[in-house]
C-alpha cells in the first residue's frame, strides 16, 4: 500500500483527476513499472509523487526531449511527459514539434487552463482572445493556440492526438488507453486536457464548469 | 587522426551508445565522424534538445553524451544545469571559438567560466583542458568514467585547433578500463527524483551533500602537469594547447638561463590546488598566459593560498592564439 501523501495541488485543480485516470489506467493494465514520467516545471513539478510509478522532474519547456532521450535509451519503458499549456506550446513548442515530427514514441499529456497557473495567471499560448491575464490586464489580444491541431500537420498517420477536458474523465481514460496504446505500438501520442483553474480564474462550483465548457467552444474536444 | 577523429574514438572506446547533437563549428566534425563510424545518434532541433536527451538517456542507464561550442555551449547550460543538479553522468565534448556573441569559430579560451561555473549552480563539474591529441584521448575517456562513477557532468574543453590538428597517436598505449554503466531510474523501482524544493532548508542541504562530494574525490580527479617546477623563479601557468606551447617556451628560457617553470593544469575543475601552493609558495611571479582575459587567472587566484606572495604578470590575448616566441619574447622582458 502506498503512504498516504496529501494532494498538493490546489482546492479544484484538475490535475488530481488527470492523475487519478492515468493511474487507474496503469495499475488495470499492468503497467505501472514500465511507466516513467517526466514532469515539466510548472504547475506540473507538484506530481512528484502523485503516482506509484517512477517519476522526476526536469526543467520548464524540456520534458519532450528527455523523455525521447530516455525512451530511445530503454524502448520497452512507457514514458510519459506531463506539462502545461506554456511547458508544450512555448518555451517547449520546439521540441515538442520536432518530436511530432520524428514520430517519437512518447505520450506527452497537456493540461490546458489557458493560463500560466504556478507562477499566479499570467498570458498562455493558450489564453483565449480578450481574456485578462496578469500579463494583459486589458485583454489579450493574440490568438488561440491549436497545439493538437497545429502537430495533425506534421505528425505520423498513426501519431494519436486528442483534447478532452475534467469534466470528460471517461475520454480522459479512453485518449489516455488510446494513447498509451499508440506509443506501444511506436508511434508519438499527445492528448491535451482542457482543465480547471479556479485559484486563476477566480471561480467556485458551477462556474468553474461552466468556464471548461466555455472553453470547449473555442478548444474543441475529441480526436484529432 | 584529427583531434576530431581522436575525440570520437574516445567515446566509441568508452562504450558510449549515444550521441545527441547540433552542428556547429568547430566541433561539427566529432558529431559526423561519430556518424561515419556507424554510431547511434540523433540530430535535434537545438543544443537545448541535445542536451535533455542526454539527461534522459543517461537516467535511463545509457552511456549518452553531446558535443558542442560557443552559443551552443551557452544553451546546453540549461541541461547542464540539471546535470549538476540532479548528478547526472552527462559527458559533453566542448571546442572552444571566440566569444563573445557568435565571435570567431575556431579558436579561443573563453569558455573557462561557462564551462566551469555556468548556470545557476556552484560549478559542482569536471572540467577537462587536454594539450596534446593525446590527452584528449584520455581526458575524454576518464571524462566518461569519472562521470559515470562520481555521478557529476564531465565537460572536455578543447577548442577548434586541436580538433582540427592532424597529429599521430598511438592509441594503444594508452588503453584504459571502462567504468560500468546502471540505470538511475530503475524499473519498477517507484523513485520520485525531484530537483525542485518546496523548502529552502531542503535545497540547501542537497547542495551541500554535492560540494562534500566533490570535495571528497577532487584528489582523485584533480590533475596537473608541472614542468621544470623545482628551482624555477617564474612560474608560467597555462592550461590546454597553450600549456602546450608554454612548455617548449619554457625549454627555450632555460636555455638562456631564466629559471622558468610550468603549471598546467589539466582539470580546471576541480583544480589540483594543492600542487598549485607547494610550487607557487616557492616561486617570486606567476605568469598567467591565455586566450581570454583572465577565465584562467581568476579560477588559479581563488585556489591560491593567501601566504602565497607572488606578483603577477598577464599574457593575456581573448581569443587569439599565444605562440612559443611570443611567451619567450615577453617572459624574457620581465624583471
Amino acid at each position: 500500500m502506498p503512504e498516504y501523501i496529501p494532494a498538493k495541488f490546489c482546492a479544484g485543480c484538475g490535475y488530481p483527476v488527470i492523475l487519478m485516470t492515468l493511474g487507474r489506467i496503469l495499475e488495470q493494465k499492468q503497467l505501472s513499472k514500465k511507466a516513467v514520467m517526466g514532469l515539466d516545471i510548472g504547475c506540473s513539478l507538484l506530481a512528484i509523487d502523485a503516482l506509484s510509478i517512477n517519476i522526476f522532474h526536469t526543467h520548464h519547456g524540456r520534458v519532450t526531449p528527455t523523455m525521447l532521450g530516455f525512451k530511445r535509451a530503454r524502448p520497452d519503458s512507457l514514458c510519459f511527459g506531463l506539462t502545461g499549456d506554456g511547458g508544450a506550446y512555448a518555451i517547449g513548442w520546439q521540441s515538442l514539434f520536432y518530436s511530432a515530427m520524428r514520430d517519437e514514441p512518447i505520450t506527452v499529456i497537456v493540461v490546458n487552463n489557458t493560463v500560466y497557473a504556478m507562477t499566479g495567471g499570467q498570458t498562455a499560448p493558450t489564453t483565449l482572445s480578450g481574456q485578462k491575464t496578469d500579463t494583459n490586464p486589458e485583454g489579450y489580444e493574440g490568438a488561440p493556440f491549436f497545439g493538437p491541431e497545429l502537430l495533425r500537420h506534421i505528425a505520423h498517420k498513426d501519431a494519436y492526438l486528442a483534447r478532452t477536458a475534467t469534466n470528460n474523465p471517461k475520454d480522459i481514460a479512453a485518449y489516455m488507453e488510446k494513447a498509451i496504446a499508440t506509443q506501444l505500438a511506436g508511434h508519438f501520442s499527445l492528448v491535451e486536457i482542457l482543465s480547471f483553474c479556479p485559484t486563476n480564474w477566480k471561480t467556485v462550483g458551477k462556474a468553474t464548469m461552466d468556464y471548461v465548457d466555455d472553453l470547449k467552444k473555442v478548444y474543441k474536444v475529441g480526436e484529432i | 587522426m584529427t583531434g576530431a577523429e581522436i575525440a570520437t574514438q574516445a567515446a566509441i572506446d568508452a562504450g558510449a551508445g549515444m550521441m545527441y547533437g547540433y552542428p556547429i563549428t568547430p566541433v561539427t566534425e566529432v558529431f559526423t565522424n561519430w556518424i561515419k563510424r556507424g554510431q547511434k545518434y540523433l540530430q535535434t532541433e537545438d543544443e537545448i534538445a541535445a542536451g535533455f536527451a542526454v539527461c534522459g538517456a543517461v537516467m535511463a542507464g545509457q552511456k549518452a553524451f553531446t558535443a558542442t561550442s560557443g552559443p551552443g555551449h551557452i544553451l546546453m547550460q540549461d541541461a547542464l544545469s540539471m546535470a549538476e543538479g540532479m548528478r547526472l553522468p552527462f559527458v559533453a565534448i566542448v571546442a572552444q571559438r571566440g566569444g563573445p556573441s557568435s565571435g570567431t569559430v575556431i579558436y579561443s579560451q573563453q569558455e573557462v567560466t561557462l564551462a566551469c561555473f555556468g548556470g545557476n549552480g556552484e560549478g559542482l563539474r569536471l572540467v577537462y583542458s587536454p594539450g596534446t591529441l593525446a590527452e584528449l584521448y584520455t581526458l575524454t575517456r576518464r571524462a566518461f568514467n569519472e562521470s559515470w562513477q562520481y555521478h557529476f557532468p564531465a565537460i572536455v574543453l578543447t577548442d577548434g585547433y586541436t580538433v582540427k590538428t592532424r597529429g599521430l597517436v598511438d592509441l594503444e598505449n594508452l588503453k584504459m578500463e571502462n567504468f560500468s554503466t546502471v540505470p538511475l531510474v530503475v524499473e519498477g523501482e517507484i523513485k520520485h527524483w525531484p530537483n525542485i524544493f518546496t523548502f529552502e532548508e531542503e535545497l540547501y542541504k542537497e547542495v551541500m551533500k554535492n560540494k562534500a562530494d566533490f570535495d571528497k574525490i577532487s584528489t582523485s580527479v584533480a590533475m596537473a602537469e608541472e614542468y621544470q617546477t623545482e628551482d624555477a623563479e617564474i612560474l608560467l601557468i597555462a592550461h590546454g594547447i597553450v600549456g602546450a606551447a608554454a612548455k617548449i617556451a619554457v625549454n627555450q628560457l632555460r636555455e638562456s638561463g631564466k629559471k622558468v617553470g610550468l603549471f598546467r593544469p589539466i582539470t580546471l575543475r576541480p583544480l589540483a590546488s594543492q600542487q598549485l601552493n607547494s610550487i607557487s609558495k616557492k616561486v617570486k611571479k606567476i605568469v598567467f598566459i591565455e586566450s581570454s582575459l583572465g577565465q584562467l587567472a581568476r579560477i588559479i587566484k581563488d585556489e591560491l593560498a593567501p601566504e602565497v606572495s607572488v606578483s603577477f604578470e598577464y599574457l593575456q590575448y581573448p581569443g587569439l592564439g599565444i605562440e612559443i616566441e611570443e611567451i619567450v619574447e615577453n617572459v624574457n622582458g620581465f624583471e
